[in-house]
């Protein structure tokens, strides 16, 4: 194979899908064949049977619904306060040099070590719930708007100045719209992110969600509950994606050029 | 001569400890086109980008109209050696950049950019995003965004120093035809000596770094200019002088850069 050459996008889409094919079979293969005890694995046919029970008997698309919701919630509160801090930050320099260094402190501090704090000081509600995928995203966005905004082209500034551009319609006319596919970017993939601090806020003290019901289940030995529920995220994180990449598209048709 | 719009008076910029441009005098004429050869690292750039208000002279001043320079400002329109259009804007927005800046109303701006795009041959590629453009095309794009702002000079840094020869050629007359029409005042960097003879009505070259003003000619080739120009035995002889100061003035950079090493 020739490094770096590309595939054509019918090739793409078979390569794809069989691997999610080899996967499956593979599963198949250990748990049907006995090579693997039911006990630690469920076979996909007790999965999805589990699941169907579960979506039909046991109203599991309220804890979709939750864990959707507490995502969503704690991620656009992030995202709200992140955006004008990081543009500002990559923007002006001593607003960076004041918050950057606490910011790439706090951004390692594992947010699920958080939650005994949280619950500490929210409770077991759902603002503790937030709380944790705000820590878990913010930190992230400021730290990757401010550098995006902060790697604006050198020349296209200039070019702005000499066109007349005051500092102020600098930032509205050319940072920001230059950054944005990439904050876009950043934004799709700090959400993927805080996909799993919802499931790890859900684990402990809830009593809806995703997590919850992995939890719950944990206690029963259901595996096919829990590998249900598992790939429920995977589907939601899989299509929230697809919905970024698109409307990402769609919003800067400019930034797919001459890729 | 015309009255002069820009005078450069004692300008000088070190970087650190090294000095890159020599305290340095020149007048600019209203509607002279002049430009500034020399071998690369010269500091011709670097006057460029002071009288921009882009970079800052570490003594001198610069006076455009009478009045100090002290930062970048739409009366001074420049084209970069680099793409620089906004390439999130369209060819036709990208040109009402500066326009809108002004405040104008968006039906004007539009007025205006369609003038200045059809002057500059895109006529049909208003729509068109910068990377849907070739290189000449882009900018002939940052030609006319810059010429619709209406700057009293326009500020040229090697702008067509990253085409090819013939877009080059191509692009030296269509500058030359709209300089015919307008006589906007122009500043215009290049090493390309050919270039600078073709298109200034003044020639200055400068000195191998630190940067100084070593020769400043008229070009005695009259206007309008038609390619054939350049073979011509006026165009020759400056050409060839030109050829020979320049010469001399890259044997003594490199000199220079060889006792550094």
């Amino acid at each position: 194979m020739r490094p770096l050459t590309p595939v054509t996008p019918r090739a793409r889409a078979v390569l794809g899908v069989s691997f999610f094919v080899l996967f499956v079979a593979v599963w198949a293969a250990v748990t049907f064949g006995g090579l693997v005890p039911k006990i630690f694995l469920a076979d996909p046919l007790q999965m999805l049977r589990s699941g169907w029970v579960l979506m039909t008997e046991m109203d599991f698309a309220h804890d979709i619904g939750m864990t959707m919701w507490r995502v969503i919630g704690g991620f656009l509160i992030a995202a709200a306060l992140a955006l004008p801090l990081g543009v500002m930050m990559g923007a002006y320099k001593p607003v960076e040099a004041f918050f950057e260094p606490f910011v790439s402190f706090a951004r390692y501090l594992p947010a699920s070590a958080f939650i005994p704090l949280l619950i500490l000081w929210a409770g077991i509600g759902e603002a503790q719930k937030l709380a944790l995928i705000f820590i878990g995203s913010f930190f992230q966005l400021v730290l990757m708007i401010a550098v995006t905004v902060g790697n604006t082209r050198r020349d296209l500034v200039e070019a702005a100045y000499t066109l007349g551009s005051s500092d102020s319609s600098l930032v509205r006319r050319v940072l920001i719209p230059g950054a944005a596919p990439e904050i876009a970017e950043t934004l799709r993939m700090v959400l993927g992110w805080a996909w799993t601090y919802v499931i790890v806020a859900e684990l402990i003290g809830a009593s809806s969600g995703i997590g919850h019901m992995i939890t719950d289940s944990q206690a029963l030995l259901a595996t096919d509950q829990i590998i249900f529920g598992i790939i429920v995220i995977g589907l939601i994180g899989l299509a929230s994606d697809l919905l970024f990449k698109w409307a990402n598209r769609r919003l800067f048709p400019w930034a797919q050029l001459g890729r | 001569m015309n009255k002069s719009i820009l005078q450069v008076r004692g300008v000088e910029r070190r970087f650190d400890t090294t000095l890159a441009l020599q305290a340095t005098d020149i007048d600019i004429a209203e509607n002279d086109f002049v430009t500034i050869l020399g071998p690369s690292g010269c500091g011709k750039s670097t006057l460029l980008r002071i009288v921009a208000g882009l970079d800052v002279q570490t003594a001198g001043e610069v006076l455009l109209d009478g009045q100090r320079i002290s930062g970048p400002g739409a009366d001074r329109g420049m084209v970069f050696q680099s793409y620089t259009l906004f390439p999130w804007l369209t060819v036709l927005d990208n040109v009402c950049f500066g326009l809108r800046e002004r405040g104008l109303p968006s039906e004007q701006q539009l007025d205006i950019a369609h003038g200045f795009l059809a002057k500059v041959g895109l006529k049909g590629f208003a729509n068109h995003y910068p990377k849907q453009l070739s290189g000449g095309m882009q900018q002939r794009t940052a030609l006319a965004r810059a010429l619709a702002n209406k700057p009293r000079m326009l500020l040229m840094d090697e702008p067509f120093g990253a085409l090819d020869h013939q877009t080059r050629e191509l692009m030296q007359e269509l500058l030359l035809g709209i300089w015919e029409a307008e006589r906007k005042t122009v500043l215009f960097v290049t090493h390309d000596i050919d270039e600078a003879v073709f298109m200034g009505t003044r020639v200055v070259v400068m000195s191998a770094r630190p940067g100084r003003i070593k020769l400043d000619h008229t070009v005695p080739l009259a206007h309008p200019r038609h390619y054939s120009v350049k073979t011509t035995a006026p165009f020759s002889e400056l050409k060839a002088e030109l050829t020979e100061a320049v010469r001399e003035e890259v044997l003594a950079a490199q000199a220079a850069s060889a006792a550094l090493a």
